[in-house]
């Protein structure tokens, strides 16, 4: 059973890394860089600030963990840096691109090539088949219909569900959507992974499950991870963990670094 | 690239109580609105195919149908004998001196009557109409009160079958044969001898005369001689311009048909629009997740118009198949022009199948567009934060 998944693993990692055109990026170097960050929301007359002056540098293959209350502008700040949010004022440099500036449909191209999501509710489209979902990142590329397949194939079969490629959404348990959720993020071998409360939603062992994937990918394949969680256990696999509170990140206290070796 | 149309179509087959619903509301303007036209089709096919192209009424001064004219027998002698009129075989002028009289008829299964016209002509009026054809039965021997009754009208009204007694005038009298002709207005008509109708009526005057011109400068020539003649207070109007212009009795129908299929697509368009609606608002955290995979803007209007568009596809090919099954089937209706009936097919063409596809398609993508216009305006965040 442990070798086959050796070897399963061996097999994937071949094919991502083949897709990242090569190139071994050399580790450390800042992905994400955001100075004076602030994004404020307007009710009515109302002005809330939801993120405050946040100054944050993500190093590629970090496995960042925000961590904080409810409006404490966690999921704001995941947001921004997946460039599905614009900020009020401040620099938001994410792969060393000036996002904040981004037109809407550069945006949507940049995500689709650079940011894979894992959402809380999982987010599957209930009328396609598992294989169907996580090909869906994979229309917006030039692959053909058997190199996506071959994809498709191999990101189920990295989060273990290789079995289940024909099951809908609804014939499959939370854990097991959610890990579909995360091929469907990986298919196309974005650099950041962005996952709000990806264990929000599931049980423990699921949860478990869920956090172990994301953990080998952040050690196998080297993505960097940015993961919103109110969940200690779910930290416990993070290189980093910063906490917010009222729009203002926390500063660091000391590395949580249980796992960076 | 685009959202995968096998999205939008499992999405309405999962949802396909509403999709057939908004569909039928589709279905039934499209089947309206071809039915109609159908019928505006039939009435001008048959107006606009009535008539040799050399053959020309020759009638009253100021009438505007056959039944307000009448040529005296002075009139006809010298209008036989005009320049530029053929000659038939026997090298006799080809001219036919006709009379018609309107009578009103019950409809079959109905105690209301409606008027027929009864055309009393000789052997030269029938080889005039090339597209005449007996169909049933015999030739009417001239004086034996006998009639020829066309196909159309022989199945629309009561004691026209072969064989029957039908009374008009002083009495009654016996169909001899059922005939057809061609496409056109003479399908509405009772044939009889002309001299038996004028006596029976009591009548002096022939109603008008058909002739058959040489060529159409001979028909100029005509035009010229009689309408400068003194004697004659005649016109001639060819027989094909004649029909064509009771072409007005199609354009209430058209018009009216029109106005029907514009407002029930109103109803079909919001329909669709409301469908549309609630499928957005159902699927906003769908369309947040496609926006944030990197899924444009456009790519998601336009998968949610195209959906729409589907289901007027779907509504507007069951119209068609509707509609298809009145094609051909026989209705009538007064011809404003002569104040009689005339009866003709229902005439669905593809070219009408065609409109009536376009016009499901454009209520489709009215009725998609405002939702996937507001669907794919609203921001990520708030598309994914709906449940």
């Amino acid at each position: 059973m442990a070798s086959l998944a050796i070897k399963r693993r061996q097999r994937a990692a071949k094919l991502l890394v083949n897709e990242t055109d090569g190139k071994e990026r050399p580790m450390s170097k800042p992905v994400i860089e955001i100075r004076k960050l602030c994004k404020i929301f307007r009710r009515d007359s109302q002005t809330v600030a939801a993120l405050e002056n946040v100054d944050l540098k993500v190093n590629e293959g970090e496995f960042l963990c925000l961590m904080g209350p409810s409006g404490s502008g966690k999921t704001t700040l995941l947001n921004l840096i997946a460039g599905i949010d614009q900020p009020t004022s401040g620099e938001l440099c994410v792969l060393g691109e000036d996002i904040a500036s981004m037109s809407e449909d550069r945006l949507a191209a940049w995500r689709s090539a650079n940011v894979g999501f894992v959402f809380q509710t999982f987010n599957l489209i209930p009328v396609l088949t598992a294989f169907e979902n996580v090909e869906m990142p994979l229309l917006l590329t030039r692959l053909s219909a058997a190199e996506r397949k071959e994809h498709v194939l191999t990101a189920l079969e990295l989060v273990g569900l290789a079995d289940r490629s024909e099951h809908y959404p609804r014939q499959l348990s939370g854990g097991q959507e959610q890990r579909v959720a995360i091929a469907r993020a990986i298919v196309s071998d974005p650099t950041l992974l962005m996952a709000d409360e990806p264990t929000g939603d599931l049980d423990a062992r699921a949860a478990e499950e869920v956090l172990n994937i994301l953990g080998e990918l952040n050690h196998e394949f080297k993505k960097t991870i940015i993961m919103v969680t109110h969940d200690p256990r779910a930290a416990r696999h993070a290189t980093v963990t910063r906490h917010l509170e009222k729009g203002q990140l926390l500063p660091l206290e000391e590395a949580v670094l249980s796992s960076s070796a | 690239m685009a959202v995968p149309l096998k999205y939008n179509w499992r999405n309405l087959i999962v949802r396909r109580t509403t999709t057939m619903l908004t569909a039928i509301s589709i279905t039934l303007t499209v089947a309206v609105f071809i039915v109609l036209m159908a019928l505006a089709n039939g009435l001008e096919t048959s107006l606009t195919s009535t008539g040799h192209p050399l053959n020309m009424f020759i009638m009253r001064e100021g009438s505007q149908a056959e039944g307000f004219s009448s040529v005296r027998r002075d009139e006809l002698r010298v209008v036989k004998y005009l320049d530029g009129i053929a000659t038939n075989d026997r090298g006799e002028p080809f001219v036919s001196a006709e009379a018609i009289v309107l009578t009103s008829l019950l409809r079959v299964g109905r105690e209301q009557g409606s008027n027929v016209t009864i055309r009393g002509l000789g052997p030269k009026g029938m080889a005039l109409r090339p597209e005449f054809k007996i169909e049933e039965g015999r030739m009417f021997r001239p004086g034996l009160r006998e009639v020829l009754v066309s196909r159309r009208i022989s199945k629309r009204f009561q004691g026209c079958r072969l064989g029957d007694q039908l009374k008009f005038g002083k009495g009654y009298w016996t169909v001899v044969g059922i005939f057809s002709a061609g496409t056109s207005a003479y399908n509405s008509e009772i044939w009889t001898d002309v001299v038996g109708l004028m006596e029976e009526f009591s009548r002096n005057d022939y109603t008008d005369v058909l002739v058959r011109v040489k060529s159409a400068e001979a028909a100029a020539q005509i035009r010229q001689l009689v309408t400068s003649d003194k004697r004659l207070h005649l016109k001639p109007v060819m027989e094909r311009e004649y029909f064509e212009s009771q072409m007005q009795t199609a354009t209430p129908i058209r018009v009216f048909g029109s106005l029907i299929a514009v407002l029930m697509s109103i109803g079909a368009t919001f329909a669709a629009m409301n469908t549309m609606y609630a499928a957005v608002a159902r699927r906003s955290r769908e369309m947040g997740t496609l926006r944030a995979l990197g899924f444009s803007r456009r790519s998601i209007l336009t998968s949610f118009v195209l959906e729409s568009v589907l289901i007027a596809m779907l509504g507007g090919l069951l119209g068609c198949l509707l509609s298809l099954g009145i094609n051909g089937v026989t209705t009538g209706t007064t011809n404003f022009a002569s104040f009689s009936e005339m009866a003709f097919d229902f005439r669905v063409s593809p070219a009408l199948l065609l409109t009536g596809m376009a016009f499901a398609v454009f209520m489709g993508l009215v009725g998609g567009f405002f939702p996937a216009w507001r669907v794919s305006r609203s921001s990520v965040v708030n598309a994914l934060r709906s449940c």
